[in-house]
Parts: C-alpha cells; sequence; structure tokens
C-alpha cells in the first residue's frame, strides 16, 4: 500500500482559477439585474484574462514537459499556445455575442457561465494526458454546449438542434468510451504513455483486438469533429443554434477536438499510426468531397458554413494523418486560422439584421455593400480565406497541409485537395457575389447593430486573416515549436 | 467453472449493441433514445469491471463512478432539453422533429 502523497497542483493553476471564477460570475450574475447585465460579460472578460495570466505564469520552459496527478495531467508548449488560442477566440465570441443576445432578448448571464464552464472542459481536454481526463475535459464541454445551444428556450430550432446534438454526442461518447474500455482490457492502464508502450510490444501479437478498439476511439473522435460520414448533427446544430452558439461551437471546441485528437492518436496510439492513417484518409476525402459538394446547394447562410467547416475538418485531418512534424504542426496551424477565421464570419453575420430580424438566409445579404460597405468587406475577407484565396491565411493553412501530405507521398491525395477546393471556391464567392452585385429586394432594409467595441475587434479580427496570411511564419513557428 | 471474462464482455457487447440500434432504429419516442443511451453507458461500465476484477486493477472501477456521475448529469441535461422541445412542438416522436432538412 503506498502512501497518499499530495499532487503538485501549480500546472493545474489556470484550470482551478477558471473554476473559480466561473462559480463566481455565476452567483454573482444572480444579483444584478438585467440593466446590469455588462459586469457579467466584463467579469467573464476578465476571468479569460487572469487565466491567460496563470497560463503563462506556469508555462514550462521552451521544450519542456510537466506532469502532474500520477502523469495523468500535462502541461507542454502544445497546451500552452492551444489553450491561449482558446481564450482568444472565446473572447472574440464574448464581446461579438453580446448585441446579438440582447436584440433576442436572451442576454443573460447563464450563456457566459456556460461558456466559461465549457472552456474549463476545453482547457481539461487539451491537458488531459489520460483516458479518463480526456473523457470528463469533453463531456464538461458538451454538456455546457448543449445546454447553451437549447438557452433560446422559446426558439422551436433551437431546441430541436439542442436535442439532435445530444443524442449523437451522447453516442459518440459511449463509442468513444467502448474503445477506451478496450484499450483498457488489453493494456490494463488509463495512462497514455503507459498505453503507448504496451501497444508498442503487442502492435504484432494482437493486431486484431487493437484494431477493433481503434475503430471505436476513431469513431468517436470524428463524430466529435464532424467528419463524414458522421456529420448528420453539424448542419442542423449550426442551423438551429442562436448564431452566438454556433460561433461558438464553431471556433474553440475545434481547438479543443485538434488536442484531443493529438492526444489520443501521437500520445497514446502512434503504434498504430498505419492503421488509423487508413481511417484518416478516408475521412478526409469524404469530409471534403461532401462537405464541399453539399454547400453549393445551401441557401441558409449557418447551414453552408455548416458543410463548410466539414470540408475544413477534413482538411486538418490531411495534416493529421501525415503525422509528421510538418503534418501535425500544419494540421495545428490550419486549426487556429480556421476558428479565426469562423468568428469574423459569424460575427458579421450576427451584427446583420433584414427586416428587423436577424439575417439567415445567404439572400438576406443582398446589397450589404450598398449600405454597410465596411462589415460586406469584412465578411468578404473571411469567405475569401475559407475558400483558400491568396493573400489571406487561408491559402497559406491549405497549401502547408497539402504540402504535408505530398511529403509522405500521397501526391494523389494533395490533388483531390485542391480539386475539391476549388469546388468549394463556387460557393464562397457566389455570398460575395450576393453581397457586392445582387440589389436588395424591395422592402429589404438591412441594418447593422452598430457597436464601436464591436466594430474594432471585428475589424482587427478580420484583417489579421491578411496581416497572418502575409507574414504566417511566427504562428507556424509556434506550431512547428509545440510537436518538436 | 465460474464466469470468465469473456463472458462478461459478450454481454456488454449485446448490450451495447441493443442501444446502438435502440438509438438508430427508433422512430417513435425520444425518451427510449434517452434509455438507450443509458443503457448504452452501462454496457461500458460493465466492460470496465470485468476488465477492472480481471486485471485486479482498481483504475477501470474509478473510471465507472466517474462515468455513473456524468451519466446522471447528461440524464438531467437530456431530460431538460426534452421538456423544453415537448413546450414548443407538442410531441416528442422522433419522426416529427424534422424542422431542419438538407
Amino acid at each position: 500500500m503506498t502512501s497518499f502523497m499530495q499532487p503538485n497542483l501549480l500546472p493545474a493553476l489556470p484550470e482551478m482559477v477558471m473554476l473559480a471564477m466561473a462559480c463566481l460570475v455565476l452567483v454573482v450574475d444572480l444579483f444584478l439585474p438585467q440593466q446590469k447585465r455588462g459586469f457579467t460579460v466584463l467579469l467573464s472578460v476578465l476571468t479569460l484574462a487572469l487565466v491567460s495570466w496563470a497560463t503563462l505564469f506556469t508555462a514550462p520552459a521552451a521544450g519542456a514537459v510537466i506532469t502532474t496527478f500520477g502523469g495523468s495531467f500535462i502541461v507542454d508548449s502544445l497546451a500552452v499556445t492551444l489553450k491561449l488560442a482558446v481564450y482568444l477566440v472565446t473572447f472574440l465570441v464574448f464581446v461579438y455575442s453580446r448585441d446579438y443576445l440582447k436584440d433576442l432578448d436572451i442576454y443573460k448571464g447563464e450563456y457566459y457561465v456556460l461558456g466559461l464552464f465549457a472552456v474549463l472542459g476545453m482547457m481539461i481536454m487539451i491537458s488531459a494526458h489520460s483516458f479518463l481526463l480526456l473523457y470528463l475535459g469533453l463531456e464538461l464541454l458538451s454538456l455546457s454546449l448543449y445546454a447553451m445551444i437549447a438557452f433560446n428556450r422559446d426558439s422551436v430550432s433551437s431546441s430541436e438542434a439542442a436535442m439532435k446534438y445530444f443524442v449523437l454526442g451522447a453516442l459518440a461518447s459511449g463509442l468513444l468510451l467502448y474503445g477506451i474500455s478496450i484499450f483498457y482490457g488489453i493494456s490494463g492502464t488509463l495512462d497514455l504513455t503507459a498505453l503507448s508502450l504496451v501497444i508498442k510490444e503487442q502492435a504484432s501479437t494482437n493486431p486484431v483486438m487493437l484494431a477493433f478498439a481503434l475503430t471505436f476511439i476513431v469513431v468517436g473522435l470524428s463524430f466529435k469533429l464532424g467528419a463524414v460520414p458522421f456529420h448528420m448533427w453539424l448542419p442542423d446544430v449550426y442551423q438551429g443554434s442562436p448564431t452566438s452558439v454556433t460561433l461558438f461551437i464553431g471556433s474553440a471546441p475545434k481547438i479543443a477536438g485538434f488536442a484531443m485528437a493529438i492526444r489520443l492518436l501521437i500520445d497514446g496510439l502512434a503504434g498504430l499510426q498505419i492503421d488509423w492513417s487508413m481511417m484518416l484518409m478516408m475521412l478526409a476525402v469524404a469530409s471534403m468531397a461532401l462537405g464541399n459538394v453539399v454547400a453549393i446547394v445551401q441557401t441558409n447562410f449557418k447551414r453552408m458554413l455548416a458543410y463548410s467547416t466539414i470540408s475544413h475538418v477534413g482538411f486538418i485531418m490531411l495534416g493529421l494523418l501525415a503525422a509528421t512534424q510538418t503534418g501535425l504542426s500544419s494540421a495545428m496551424f490550419y486549426t487556429l486560422t480556421y476558428a479565426i477565421t469562423s468568428s469574423v464570419a459569424f460575427g458579421v453575420l450576427m451584427l446583420i439584421n433584414c427586416k428587423g430580424f436577424n439575417a439567415q438566409e445567404i439572400a438576406d445579404l443582398k446589397g450589404l455593400n450598398d449600405t454597410h460597405p465596411w462589415y460586406a468587406a469584412l465578411l468578404a475577407i473571411a469567405l475569401f480565406s475559407m475558400a483558400g484565396v491568396p493573400p489571406t491565411v487561408g491559402f497559406y493553412a491549405k497549401l502547408v497541409v497539402i504540402n504535408a501530405v505530398i511529403q509522405v507521398d500521397m501526391v494523389w491525395l494533395g490533388l483531390v485537395a485542391v480539386l475539391l477546393s476549388v469546388i468549394g471556391l463556387y460557393y464562397y464567392l457566389r455570398v460575395v457575389k450576393v453581397m457586392y452585385f445582387d440589389k436588395p429586394e424591395d422592402g429589404q432594409a438591412i441594418t447593422v447593430k452598430d457597436a464601436l467595441d464591436v466594430k474594432i475587434l471585428l475589424s482587427a479580427n478580420s484583417l489579421s486573416l491578411i496581416l497572418l496570411g502575409l507574414f504566417p511564419s511566427f504562428l507556424m513557428a509556434w506550431c512547428i515549436a509545440a510537436f518538436a | 467453472m465460474g464466469i470468465a471474462l469473456n463472458h462478461y464482455l459478450v454481454l456488454a457487447a449485446i448490450l451495447f449493441s441493443i442501444s446502438i440500434a435502440g438509438i438508430i432504429i427508433n422512430r417513435k419516442n425520444l425518451i427510449v433514445i434517452l434509455m438507450s443511451i443509458e443503457l448504452m453507458l452501462l454496457a461500458v461500465n460493465l466492460n470496465f469491471i470485468a476488465f477492472s476484477h480481471f486485471l485486479d486493477d482498481l483504475a477501470g472501477q474509478v473510471f465507472v463512478f466517474f462515468i455513473l456521475t456524468v451519466a446522471a448529469a447528461e440524464a438531467a441535461i437530456g431530460l431538460a432539453i426534452l421538456v423544453v422541445l415537448f413546450r414548443n412542438k407538442q410531441t416528442i416522436n422522433v419522426a416529427d422533429i424534422n424542422e431542419m432538412k438538407g
């Protein structure tokens, strides 16, 4: 019997600060009258700043790795970079959402509290180094998101989207757990490092069981990421949720999902790389193909962006399946820049009202350039970046990912990716055409919820896409350092 | 002769398959889907406990406690969403949840 040892709590300081502050925000918000709700937003943003400080404070020296709680919690440069990215994106989401929530009469503290708890879940996922912690982080994130989607209580489509997400999310967790239980049975451990050692030993003696468990893990993972054929929930959830929640789901959790993929596939299951590369390859091709083709026929802007997300997930998987340092760092670059790009697209969409209602359809954007040229330009930059048009960052992100698969001698895969992204160009440019060249229909008055701070942030956010496209090296250097 | 490990595993696999079928095939009632989700987590729990017992390792049983807790939270949120949905649509028939398509 070993005696109890106090674990080193310091590496988990950011998580503890986040938990304490989220509870504080929850309580403080209860005592605020509706007209003082801005204080909750301020406190939430302050929380993110505080947690960023804690993350930087506990960050290990370059190249060093800190583990604690018996090896199940890890802080490395990958974790620090991804966490900081999550805070940044969440900060943008919180600020952009304010006026939209007011407009829908759901300007409540719950949105921010649930958002903070979701961020806590993502932080745990990013730092998890055992199956148990990974699962708990994932569930904390998912449960917060289910509630966030449903919290516009009187909307039929919101509650429907929440139910669909709930059922399929729970199914994905179940599949993931089943895979975990088999791996536990094979290895007798929940720790990812110990697991990777066992897999190295047994890869040749026990291939069937390992492949069986791996299949469940990959299926669960691709459910969460939204890869074809496990993407059914994604369009409905994007369309049905309040746009502020769509913005949140479409940005920060993608970063956490990427972290989960890295922790599981690279840290834990690197010994099975041949098997999962094959699976990811099929998923990636299917995602890019279906996402780009089905997006063409969509009329709802949010639904179109959902299919575009599916195709982007395919691109991220291209980098993952290459599994080289170049591949992983380019997949990370792609994920980070995609999160920033989609926050611009949904951020602009949230501000636009058409006939007094929030814009949802592509047709609602008709003639946006005539009335609000600046917002039209910001949205156009984001769309160009998603399509991968230089000099925006989307071009560079696609370039490095395709470069990574060509380096591992999968030239055909690179060609498929290029071809499909050319198809994708069509539907992005269609929206640009609607904004710039179509005339608004009679009585279709477009108004914009104009707030100075949002305008400044949104502009900086959108212009950063060009800036990053012109000078990608410093972000890329971080991504490469994360996998050194 | 006692009950061997593979008896537990086969039972868990059967329960797991039933729950997946319950989620996918069921076109009638949302509550049945929620029950299937619970069954799925219980099947996984059975796996963990069986492995934990036969490997003589406690970590699996600890994991089960966490899964049970999460399942309770999940059921709470699932039922809450169900109530919201029923208020808005006056039905919990799976086939009627078709507001969004494409």
